[in-house]
């Protein structure tokens, strides 16, 4: 399996996240420590490793659903502060950054449009038209025009997790966090969700992915980081990582996850 | 039993008109009670989710005292007790809604607080992490939610509401109950009479379920 990257990053471009020493504790335990990562736009980063072992909550500091302790974290130009003292900054950073989680979190209450319109009407006071507008083109590439006027309870998990990447996308954001995007779904839906994320990795969009997704990560990602009991504990190009991982433990845990 | 016992139906039909008189009072009293008893609910509610312990603590007194204290002591305290320290007499009534309106708000406030709670934690990370706020977040996100999983509470707030008011005959209110009373003791016909009373609380109570149910049956479109 080769990857064609067409695309071309600028390695000297200033990094859109970048995170030094971060260190989170939850009670006694220490989820994350001294985690240092930085990410380039137009980069795709996959982050693998076993459950609890603080991938999820590493990229969800990114975008400050989870409260770090200690350390320094810079996205999109703004500071965010440890201990959730972000205010105003935050909430800024997370116009620009997009996010998809595991169990979807559509608006139930809400039509699939609506879903999507919500967010650029109040936060970018588009009027009901362009949003909707631009909900129908979002619709239409993640291949599911027909489904706009239906609720998210009628719908696939496989499509409802194309509408939450349609929600994101209509913010226009710079860079997509995406926290175990197929970890919820159906074996038969999870291809739609990953051919979606594909093109969007194709026509340069910076994405942070957390995954299990073992193939799609060596296809798509630009850098592949194996995080070890909040630690990263080795980071490369997919085929360093997959084909010659260099600590053990990188080894054996993709020893357990590539044999079946 | 009494083998002499008939059941005037003459008297039952006869005491209607009168009872009727005593509807509009019951209804106002249940209803404006209730209204503003939902205002004090969503405040207090509210407040009672604040993390602040300044906005807590007052919200968590309130719903404690009042739905700790019988309704008929409430009302008592409020038409009796208030014109020592007002210096004025309060209307019967004024003071029947203010009763449902502080003893209905203590419960409603519970029932906020419950349904606002109820909404998976990813609804809000949802909502903040598309750039809302997080008032923007509650206002279109957690609270159309909340609300239609708090009908089914309100509604039988409501009634219990609605039945609360015939404790108000103790106050002279001339409400239903207060009109059957007045009725019997002109024709000894209590057995009727309370009947008739009884059957129409059942009519209010049984309209209110049903528009309860239709409104839960709309509001179940899209969940």
């Amino acid at each position: 399996m080769t990857k064609q990257n067409a695309k071309k990053i600028d390695t000297s471009a200033a990094p859109i996240v970048r995170m030094e020493k971060l260190n989170k504790h939850f009670g006694k335990l220490h989820v994350l420590s001294d985690v240092d990562l930085s990410v380039i736009p137009g980069e795709v980063v996959v982050i693998i490793g076993a459950s609890g072992s603080g991938k999820s909550t590493l990229i969800r500091c990114i975008n400050g659903l989870e409260e770090f302790q200690k350390g320094h974290l810079e996205v999109d130009g703004k500071v965010l502060e440890p201990n959730g003292k972000s205010g105003r900054a935050l909430q800024q950073i997370r116009t620009e950054v997009g996010m998809v989680f595991q169990q979807f979190n559509l608006f139930p209450h809400l039509s699939v449009v609506d879903n999507i319109t919500l967010a650029p009407m109040k936060v970018r006071s588009a009027s009901r038209a362009e949003a909707k507008q631009t909900a129908l083109r979002l619709l239409e590439r993640v291949g599911i025009a027909d489904q706009a006027d239906k609720y998210p309870s009628q719908l696939s998990g496989g499509q409802q997790q194309r509408v939450a990447l349609a929600r994101a996308l209509a913010m226009e954001p710079r860079l997509m966090l995406f926290d175990e995007p197929t970890s919820a779904l159906d074996p038969e839906m999870i291809g739609e969700v990953l051919d979606a994320m594909r093109e969007l990795a194709r026509e340069g969009m910076t994405m942070v992915i957390v995954t299990h997704e073992m193939s799609f990560a060596r296809e798509v990602a630009d850098r592949v980081i194996y995080i070890h009991k909040g630690q990263i504990v080795e980071q490369g190009t997919p085929d360093e990582v997959f084909d010659n991982p260099q600590n053990e433990r990188t080894q054996s845990f993709l020893a357990r996850v590539l044999t079946h | 039993m009494n083998a002499s016992f008939e059941f005037d139906w003459q008297a039952a039909f006869d005491s209607v008109p009168y009872l009727l008189a005593g509807i509009p009072y019951t209804l106002l009293i249940s209803f404006g009670g209730l209204f503003i008893g939902f205002v004090i609910g969503m405040i207090f509610g509210l407040l009672r989710l604040s993390p602040a312990p300044w906005f807590r603590w007052p919200a968590i007194a309130y719903i404690e005292i009042f739905r700790g204290t019988p309704v008929l002591v409430q009302v008592l305290f409020i038409f009796y007790g208030l014109p020592q320290i007002l210096g004025g007499p309060i209307d019967a009534v004024t003071a029947g809604i203010a009763a449902i309106a502080v003893n209905s708000g203590a419960y409603i406030s519970e029932v906020v607080r419950g349904g606002v709670q109820s909404i998976e934690r990813g609804q809000r990370e949802a909502g903040v992490s598309l750039g809302l706020t997080r008032t923007q977040t509650f206002r279109y996100v957690i609270w159309p939610q909340g609300f239609r999983r708090m009908i089914p509470a309100l509604g039988n707030q409501g009634i219990i509401s609605i039945k609360d008011t015939s404790l108000f005959a103790v106050i002279g209110v001339g409400e239903l109950v207060r009109q059957g009373q007045i009725y019997i003791a002109t024709t000894f016909r209590a057995l009727e009479v309370y009947l008739m009373v009884a059957l129409l609380y059942l009519a209010i109570t049984l309209t209110l379920s049903l528009a309860l149910r239709l409104l839960e049956r709309k509001g179940l479109v899209g969940q």
